[in-house]
């Protein structure tokens, strides 16, 4: 299994540096908690993280890659899953409907109903998205990333208007993940219980010289 | 090609449940043309002459209408987001966006254009080459049209905006529409009029998808 790295990674957005100088490395079953004050850089990471955005400086590449992640996206995208803030259910689709347009893009086969019921909502399975409270969209989008398997989660505040059995989902669907090898890297406020996981406060690497603000 | 089909099938299965956009095209494009009798007057060679020009503008602009909404519902919900971060083609996911588009608005355009074309006298040798320059034409709107909404992400008033952008590229679709109706009404060849049109739907075939995937890209990396 490939590991997830970045190196010297600087980012500038709005303006001004976000972060400078910052690294990370993650083996196969590691997971990366990043905390930080609000607006410290964790979307921005993520996003950068994600190939969505482009450092200003430094790199972030798998380990049997050459190519940095932007230079070789496909790859990169096939092992990445990314939940963003917004939770992209469509209100007319239903959840069903709305899990497996996301699951049929990536992969013929995939468990779809295994996914939704994994995060208590198979009673859901036939509702329209526009019926769904904030808690329960945001169970169909995580359902999205368990239904086809990718090496890394990208999770920006998963626990986002999640009641306590499902941030209980959400761990064990994480558990599962790096069990079997997979990666996590994840933003939030709340504790989620990850079990030895590594932590990034982004606070370290806000740059204060003159020069590169 | 799979996500093609996956991508196509489920914009077709949104424009199908949400409804309203299509048949609101189609009134808008319906009620755009019939304003003219009005305005002109009712004299039946007056209409004739003009029916060519009226229903193509219609038909541009009732094609517009629908085009803001093309990647801005995807881009709210972040499912633009999403879609950029999987494993395939963008380019392949706009051209299919843009088919659904066609089939929801362009299509119904087509099937309401003789109607409107009898409504203005249009002579009936001129229904058979209307129809074809539709058929040939709209595509192209659709296809120019999406580098348009593709640019407006993100912007205030995207639809006023759009609009500029757009309509100024859709004048070359719009001459030979219009002069491959009035060559079949003149008894004159009119097959190389058509020619143009489809050399038109070519051409923004081979690069408006590119253009407008990488609108999008730029759009989320703001």
């Amino acid at each position: 299994m490939p590991s997830f790295s970045g190196q010297g990674l600087g980012c500038f957005r709005g303006g001004r540096l976000v972060f400078a100088n910052l690294s990370f490395a993650l083996q196969p079953g590691n997971a990366l908690v990043l905390r930080g004050p609000n607006g410290s850089g964790k979307s921005t990471l993520l996003r950068l993280m994600a190939g969505l955005i482009q450092p200003l400086e430094g790199r972030i590449q798998w380990s049997d890659s050459d190519a940095g992640i932007t230079d070789d996206p496909d790859l990169h995208y096939g092992r990445t899953h990314y939940v963003g803030h917004a939770d992209a259910v469509k209100p007319v689709l239903t959840v069903t409907e709305n899990v497996a347009f996301w699951a049929r893009l990536r992969s013929p086969q995939s468990d779809v109903a295994g996914a939704i019921d994994k995060l208590g909502i198979a009673p859901l399975a036939d509702v329209p998205g526009q019926f769904l409270s904030a808690g329960q969209k945001r169970r169909v989008n995580l359902a999205r990333i368990l239904a086809v398997p990718a090496n890394l989660w990208l999770l920006d505040e998963p626990a986002t208007a999640l009641d306590v059995d499902a941030i209980a989902a959400l761990c064990d669907a994480i558990a599962e993940h790096r069990a079997a090898g997979g990666m996590v890297v994840a933003s939030t406020h709340q504790n989620l219980a990850l079990t030895d996981h590594a932590v990034l406060h982004l606070s370290d690497y806000i740059t204060e010289d003159p020069a590169l603000v | 090609m799979s996500s093609f089909i996956t991508i196509l099938s489920r914009d077709l299965k949104l424009a199908y449940r949400q409804g309203m956009d299509s048949v609101m095209v189609v009134m808008f494009f319906v009620i755009a043309v019939v304003l003219f009798p009005f305005g002109v007057g009712p004299e039946a060679n007056i209409l004739a002459r003009i029916a060519a020009g009226v229903i193509w503008v219609a038909a541009l602009l009732a094609s517009m209408l629908s085009l803001e909404r093309l990647f801005d519902a995807d881009y709210e919900d972040g499912s633009l987001e999403i879609l950029i971060l999987q494993p395939i083609t963008l380019e392949i996911a706009v051209a299919a966006k843009v088919t659904a588009h066609w089939l929801t608005t362009g299509l119904p355009l087509i099937i309401a254009a003789p109607v409107l074309a009898i409504l203005l006298n249009l002579p009936a040798d001129g229904f058979a080459v209307l129809i074809s320059a539709l058929a040939l034409g709209t595509p192209s709107l659709s296809l120019i049209g999406a580098i348009g909404a593709a640019l407006i992400l993100g912007a205030r008033r995207g639809g006023v905006l759009l609009s500029l952008l757009v309509l100024p590229l859709y004048i070359p679709v719009l001459i030979f529409g219009v002069s491959a109706v009035d060559a079949g009404l003149g008894g004159f060849p009119f097959k190389s009029h058509l020619l143009a049109l489809g050399g038109l739907l070519l051409a923004t075939l081979a690069l408006c998808p590119w253009v407008s995937a990488s609108a999008l890209r730029q759009a989320l990396r703001s």
